[in-house]
C-alpha cells in the first residue's frame, strides 16, 4: 500500500499493527468525519517524486539560471564575508531542529545563545534590553512603531523620515494603515531628515513616536544632536533604525537618546540569500522592557544553584492579553540570532571595526576614482557617508542602463533610486581590482544623445 | 544530549587581543572613518564584544548544542507544532553558495533561477491548498495570519464596506489568532466550542453580522477534531458577507485528504516549518505563505513574482488594490527552497500519504494510552489529540510533572496547558516521520509515568532528575530580570 | 468591611469619601501567584468605569486591571514598583491606585462583598 520513502518509516506490517490497535480496518475509517464532497477529487497536479540525485540536478539547473555578481549594491543588504566557522556552528542540528525553548531543562543551548545575542546587541546599541524575535529590519521597525503607540496609550501619530529606506517605510505604512496609526513623513533637506520640519510636526501634538534612519537610505550619516530632547519634550519615543554593522563605529542609539533601536542584522555577516532569512533586531530601555514584543531570555538559577537561562517576562502583551495585543510575534528568529552571536564572537570589536574601515575606504576610493570620468558623482557631496553613497548619473546615461550593462559583465553596480540616481555600497568584499574594473566599465559605457 | 550542564558564556572566554576571523588586506589610502565621519556622529568607546579565537568559538557553541533537544535528538511530540523530520537534502540545497551571494535587488535577468523556484513553489502550494494564488513573502505563521487578515481588510475596503471591524475566533484557537487580529486593527469576538471541541454553529450564527470581516478557523482544530460542519459554516459565513480564514497550522493531516479551498476557505496561510519540513531553528526563521481563492489575488502584498508569456520572471511592485508591503523583499528565500525540495522529494505519489500516516500515528498513541490518561474528546482524532491529564488524579500529579518526567526518559514534552478548554491539557502530535518503534517507546514511557504517579508520586513531582539542569527559579528571573552579560557582571 | 465593592474581573474599590482605592481581590491574588510586576497609570490620568487602567503580571499570567469607577488618578502605590510581591502578600492593604470618584452612582453597578464571594465560588468550577 505505501511505497517506501526515506521520510516514512512505516512498513505494511507496522501499518497493519497500528490499525489493529486503533480498532479500524483501514486509515480511511479515521477520516470518516470528512464529508465525501470535500475529499480530493483528483491526485494533486504536482511532479512525481524525485530521488536525491534528481533533486540535486533540478536545483542545479535552476541555479544555473542565476548569476552571482561582484556586489556593489546595498540598500539594506550588504555582501560581507561569512566565516566558515559560523556555517559549521549553524549546521549543528541540535540547534537547527529544536523549537522555541519551552522546556528550559532541554533547551539551554538555544536559551544561552539568545542570552549572548541579547548581550551583544545591547553592547552595540548601548541600550539595556534586546529580544531575538523579529523577522527583518522592516518588520522590526513596524513593531517599534506599534510599541510607540502602545506606550503612548491614546496618541496615534507617528513620524518617519523621508530618508528611511522605502521598503522599511512601506512596511511601516502597511502596518499603520490597518492598525489605525497615522504615519506621516518628515521631509528631507539636502539628503538628511529636516530637523526643522520635525520640530514643527512635533509641535502639532499627538505624536507617539519618531522614526529616523542611521545611516539613512542614501548612505548619509545624519546628525541627531538635540533631536531626542525635542522628541521627549513632546512625550514621544525616539526610534532609530540603524544598519547593524555600523553600530560598531557610529554614535550609539543610546548616546543619541533613542528609546528603541531597530534594524536589520543582515549586515552582521549574514548571506544575502536573495532576500532572506535575515533578522530584525530590537533593543530598548529598561523602562520599556515590558512593552517590547517577542521573547526575552533571562538568567536565573536552578534548584541545584547552577546559573541557567529561561524565557522570562513571558506574561506580557500578546501572551495573555491576546485580543488587546500590540504584537503577534510569538517565536524567536533563533538560528539567525545564533548566526549573529557566532559572527560577533569571531570578529570581536576590532574585526567589526575593520569591516567598517574596509567599507569606508572602499567607497571613498571608488568615488575618488569615478570623479575624473564625471559620470557618477555624489548627489549630496557635503554630507558624510560611511560605506554607501548616492551617485548622480551623468546626462546620456541612466541608472538602469549602468546596472544592466554592468551585470552583463559580472558586476552589480548598485540600486536604482531614480532614473538618474544610483545607490552604491562597499564592504570588505571588493578589492582594488574590483573597484578599478567598476570605474573602467562606467567610463567605457557609450553615451546616448 | 549531555547530562552535565555546559553553561559558560562566550564572554567568559574573552581575552584582549584574541581574534576569530581576519579580513582581506586593503591598500586603499582613501577614506579613514575619522576623515569621513564627523566626531559628533562617531562612537566613543568600542563595543564590549568578546575577543575569542576560532577553536574556542567552535568548541563553545558545539558544547552548547549538546544541551539542546531537537528533532534530530529524539521524538518531539509538541502538539500543533508538527515537529517532523527535517530532511538533510533540504539543508544541502538551501545552504549553498549558489544562493548565498544573490543580492535581492540584482537585475531579474541574473536571478531567473531564484524567481523560477519561487514561482514553482507558489504553484505547488496553490495546488495543495486548493487556492488560486499564493504569496511567499510572509516570514512566519503569525506573519502569515496578519497578512491574510490584511488581505481580508483590503477586500472589504475595496468594496467600500468599512463597517466590518470584527473577526470571529474560536475559544480553542492558537493564541496568535486574536493577536494577529488585534495588530490588523480588528476586534476579536470569541465563538464557543461544543464539548467535542468543534465550533458551536448556533453561537457562530448569533455572532455573525454585517460588522464581521472574517471567521478564522483551524481545521482540524486544536483538539485534533475535523470540523465536519465546515460546508455549512462556510455557507453561513459567506451569506453574512464575511470571509473564511484557514489557519494552516494543522494542515499536515489534510495532505492527501482534502484541500482548504475545496472546504470553502477564502484565505489561508501555511507554516512551511510545520507541514513542509523546514527546520524550526529554535523558533525561526520559518515561513508563512498566504493563499487566496480566485478573486482575491489583487489584494496580496507587494512585491509579487510574475511570469510573462515567454516564461520570463519579473518582480512587480505595482497593484492598486494590494494590502501593501509586509516584507523587505520576497520572504525567506532559503526556507522556501527547503519546502520546494521537500514537496518535490515526496512527489504526487508520496505526499498523499503524509496526512494518513500522521493521523494513524496519533490515533495509535491515543488508543495505547487512553486507559491511563483522561481523553476528554473520544473518537478518531486527526494528527493530534489532547489528554486532560492522568485518569487517576488522586496522586496530585499534574501535566507539568508528566511533561518534565518525559524529559528524563529522553523525549521532548508534548504541548502542555493548551488548548485552554481543559485544565490539564497534554497535546500530543507525533507526525508521520516517527517509526512504530519510536511510538512504542513513547507509549511505554507514558505508561511508566502513570505507574510512577501511583507508586512514587513524590519523586515524580520533582522531575526532571536526569536533564542537564534542574527546575529553574522562574520567579527570580521575572522579579529581577538579568538579561545581558553586563547585568551579570555589574 | 463596608464601603468595599468589586468587579467580576476581581478588582476591588475601597471608598473613603470622594476617593477610592483600587486593587485586586484576595481571590485574584491567590490565582495569580507571585506578582512580579504591576503596570500602573500616572497621576492625573483618567480612568473610566469598565476600562483597563493597567496590568498585573505574575510568572505565569498577566491580566488587565479594570477600573470599577470613572475618575482621575490621584496617586499610584509606589511601593509596588520595587516590591510588587506586596500585592500577593496582602492585596487588600496594598491598593494599586487611588482615584477620585466622579460619579458615586456607578458604585451601585458593582458587586457587594457577598455577591462577589458567590461569584468567586461559581468561578472555581
Amino acid at each position: 500500500m505505501f511505497r517506501p520513502h526515506p521520510y516514512f518509516p512505516h512498513t505494511q506490517a507496522d501499518v497493519d499493527a497500528m490499525l489493529a490497535r486503533c480498532g479500524v480496518a483501514d486509515i480511511e475509517a479515521l477520516y470518516a468525519d470528512v464529508p465525501p464532497e470535500l475529499r480530493l477529487k483528483h491526485p494533486y497536479d504536482i511532479p512525481e517524486a524525485m530521488s536525491e540525485p534528481e533533486l540535486r540536478d533540478y536545483f542545479a539547473r535552476l541555479d544555473a539560471e542565476n548569476r552571482t555578481l561582484k556586489c556593489f549594491a546595498g540598500g539594506g543588504v550588504y555582501h560581507h564575508a561569512v566565516p566558515a566557522a559560523v556555517e559549521s556552528i549553524l549546521a549543528r542540528s541540535e540547534f537547527l531542529t529544536a523549537y522555541t525553548p519551552y522546556q528550559p531543562e532541554v533547551s539551554q543551548g538555544t536559551l544561552q545563545y539568545i542570552f549572548e545575542y541579547q548581550s551583544m546587541m545591547c553592547a552595540l546599541t548601548g541600550l539595556e534590553v534586546s529580544n531575538a524575535s523579529l523577522y527583518d529590519g522592516a518588520t522590526a521597525t513596524a513593531e517599534a512603531m506599534l510599541m510607540c503607540v502602545a506606550a503612548a496609550r491614546r496618541k496615534r501619530r507617528v513620524l518617519i523620515s523621508a530618508t528611511m529606506s522605502p521598503a522599511v517605510a512601506q512596511v511601516c505604512g502597511t502596518y499603520a494603515r490597518w492598525h489605525g496609526i497615522t504615519l506621516e513623513t518628515i521631509p528631507e533637506h539636502d539628503g538628511a531628515t529636516s530637523l526643522e520640519q520635525l520640530r514643527e510636526m512635533l509641535g502639532a501634538g499627538d505624536v507617539a513616536g519618531v522614526i529616523l534612519p542611521q545611516p539613512n537610505y542614501y548612505g548619509i550619516v545624519e546628525d541627531f544632536t538635540g533631536v531626542a530632547e525635542d522628541v521627549h519634550a513632546a512625550k514621544a519615543l525616539l526610534v532609530l533604525n540603524c544598519v547593524a554593522s555600523t553600530l560598531a563605529v557610529l554614535r550609539t542609539p543610546a548616546d543619541w537618546g533613542a528609546d528603541i533601536a531597530v534594524g536589520d542584522a543582515q549586515s552582521l555577516g549574514m548571506p544575502m540569500n536573495y532576500g532572506g532569512p535575515y533578522l530584525g533586531y530590537m533593543c530598548t530601555t529598561r523602562a520599556l522592557m515590558r512593552k517590547m514584543p517577542g521573547r526575552i531570555v533571562g538568567a536565573t538559577t536552578d534548584r541545584d544553584g547552577q546559573r541557567v537561562f529561561v524565557l522570562t517576562l513571558q506574561a506580557r502583551e500578546q501572551h495573555i492579553r491576546r485580543e488587546k495585543a500590540t504584537s503577534n510575534i510569538c517565536s524567536n528568529q533563533g538560528i539567525m540570532a545564533l548566526h549573529t552571536a557566532a559572527y560577533l564572537s569571531l570578529l570581536g570589536p576590532e574585526g567589526l571595526r575593520e569591516i567598517n574601515e574596509a567599507g569606508c575606504a572602499g567607497i571613498h576610493a571608488l568615488v575618488n576614482a569615478l570623479a575624473p570620468g564625471g559620470r557618477l558623482t555624489p548627489v549630496y557631496p557635503d554630507r558624510p557617508y560611511l560605506n554607501e553613497v548616492l551617485l548622480r548619473v551623468a546626462d546620456g546615461l541612466t541608472a538602469r542602463q549602468i546596472i544592466e550593462a554592468a551585470a552583463a559583465q559580472g558586476i552589480l553596480a548598485g540600486i536604482e533610486v531614480a532614473p538618474d540616481m544610483l545607490l552604491v555600497a562597499c564592504t570588505e568584499m571588493q578589492n582594488r581590482a574590483d573597484i578599478d574594473r567598476y570605474v573602467e566599465l562606467i567610463n567605457d559605457l557609450p553615451l546616448h544623445e | 544530549m549531555n547530562r552535565t550542564l555546559y553553561n559558560h558564556l562566550i564572554f567568559e572566554y574573552s581575552r584582549k587581543g584574541r581574534r576569530g576571523f581576519t579580513l582581506p588586506r586593503r591598500d586603499d589610502a582613501a577614506g579613514s572613518i575619522e576623515a569621513a565621519i564627523p566626531a559628533a556622529t562617531r562612537r566613543e568607546a568600542s563595543p564590549e564584544l568578546p575577543e575569542v579565537d576560532e577553536p574556542t568559538v567552535v568548541r563553545h557553541y558545539t558544547n552548547m548544542s549538546t544541551n539542546n533537544f531537537g528533532v534530530d535528538t529524539g521524538f518531539y511530540p509538541l502538539g500543533s507544532c508538527t515537529m517532523k523530520y527535517n530532511p538533510k537534502i533540504n539543508e544541502a540545497l538551501a545552504s549553498t553558495s549558489a544562493v548565498a551571494n544573490l543580492h535581492p535587488a540584482q537585475p531579474f535577468f541574473t536571478a531567473q533561477g531564484a524567481l523560477a523556484a519561487y514561482w514553482q513553489l507558489q504553484r505547488l502550494l496553490s495546488e495543495i491548498g486548493g487556492m488560486a494564488e499564493f504569496t511567499l513573502n510572509p516570514y512566519a505563521g503569525a506573519h502569515g495570519e496578519l497578512t491574510g487578515l490584511m488581505v481580508i481588510r483590503a477586500y472589504h475596503a475595496d468594496r467600500g464596506d468599512s463597517a466590518r471591524t470584527k473577526v470571529i475566533v474560536p475559544d480553542s484557537a492558537h493564541g496568535t489568532n486574536p493577536a494577529s487580529a488585534a495588530v490588523a486593527g480588528l476586534e476579536v469576538v470569541e465563538v464557543h466550542s461544543r464539548p467535542d471541541g468543534t465550533v458551536d454553529l448556533d453561537d457562530l450564527k448569533d455572532k455573525l453580522d454585517e460588522t464581521v470581516a472574517a471567521v478564522m478557523l483551524t481545521n482540524p482544530n486544536t483538539t485534533g477534531m475535523f470540523e465536519r460542519n465546515i460546508p455549512e459554516i462556510a455557507e453561513t459565513v459567506h451569506a453574512a458577507g464575511a470571509l473564511l480564514y484557514y489557519d494552516g497550522a494543522n494542515l499536515n493531516p489534510m495532505l492527501g485528504i482534502a484541500r482548504p479551498g475545496d472546504m470553502g476557505f477564502d484565505v489561508m496561510h501555511i507554516n512551511l516549518h510545520k507541514t513542509f519540513s523546514t527546520p524550526h531553528g529554535g523558533g525561526g526563521p520559518g515561513a508563512g505563505p498566504v493563499g487566496v481563492r480566485h478573486g482575491l489575488e489583487s489584494y496580496l502584498p507587494t512585491p509579487r513574482v510574475v511570469r510573462d508569456n515567454n516564461g520570463y520572471y519579473t518582480v512587480s511592485e505595482q497593484s492598486n488594490s494590494s494590502l501593501g508591503r509586509i516584507s523587505s523583499w520576497l520572504g525567506n528565500y532559503t526556507v522556501l527552497r527547503r519546502a520546494l525540495a521537500y514537496i518535490l522529494s515526496l512527489g504526487k505519489e508520496n505526499i498523499v500519504n503524509v496526512g494518513p500516516l500522521a493521523t494513524l500515528s496519533a490515533n495509535y498513541i491515543m488508543h495505547s494510552l487512553c486507559d491511563l490518561y483522561e481523553l476528554p474528546i473520544p473518537g478518531p482524532c486527526k494528527h493530534e489529540f489532547v489528554f486532560d491529564g492522568l485518569k487517576d488524579k488522586s496522586s496530585g500529579v499534574t501535566t507539568l510533572n508528566i511533561a518534565k518526567r518525559l524529559l528524563d526518559k529522553g523525549f521532548h514534552a508534548p504541548t502542555i496547558y493548551f488548548p485552554l478548554l481543559f485544565h490539564e491539557s497534554l497535546m500530543i502530535e507525533p507526525t508521520e516521520t516517527e517509526s512504530r518503534d519510536t511510538l512504542d517507546a513513547f507509549i511505554l514511557a507514558m505508561r511508566q509515568i502513570a505507574e510512577e504517579a501511583k507508586n512514587n508520586p513524590d519523586e515524580l513531582k520533582q522531575a526532571p532528575h536526569h536533564t542537564p539542569m534542574a527546575k529553574p527559579d522562574e520567579t527570580e528571573a521575572a522579579m529581577h530580570p538579568r538579561l545581558t552579560w553586563k547585568d551579570l557582571t555589574s | 468591611m463596608e464601603n468595599i465593592y468589586y468587579l467580576p474581573t476581581h478588582e476591588y474599590i475601597r471608598v473613603e469619601g470622594d476617593k477610592g482605592y483600587i486593587g485586586i481581590s484576595e481571590f485574584a491574588a491567590k490565582q495569580l501567584g507571585n506578582v512580579v510586576y504591576v503596570d500602573m497609570p500616572e497621576p492625573d490620568d483618567e480612568v473610566c468605569a469598565g476600562d483597563d487602567f493597567g496590568a498585573i503580571e505574575s510568572v505565569k499570567a498577566a491580566s488587565d486591571l479594570y477600573s470599577p469607577v470613572t475618575g482621575i488618578v490621584v496617586a499610584v502605590n509606589e511601593a509596588l514598583i520595587d516590591n510588587p510581591r506586596l500585592v500577593s502578600e496582602n492585596p487588600m492593604a496594598n491598593w494599586i491606585i487611588e482615584v477620585t470618584i466622579a460619579d458615586p452612582t456607578e458604585l451601585g453597578d458593582l458587586l457587594t462583598p457577598e455577591a462577589y464571594a458567590e461569584h468567586c465560588a461559581n468561578e472555581k468550577h
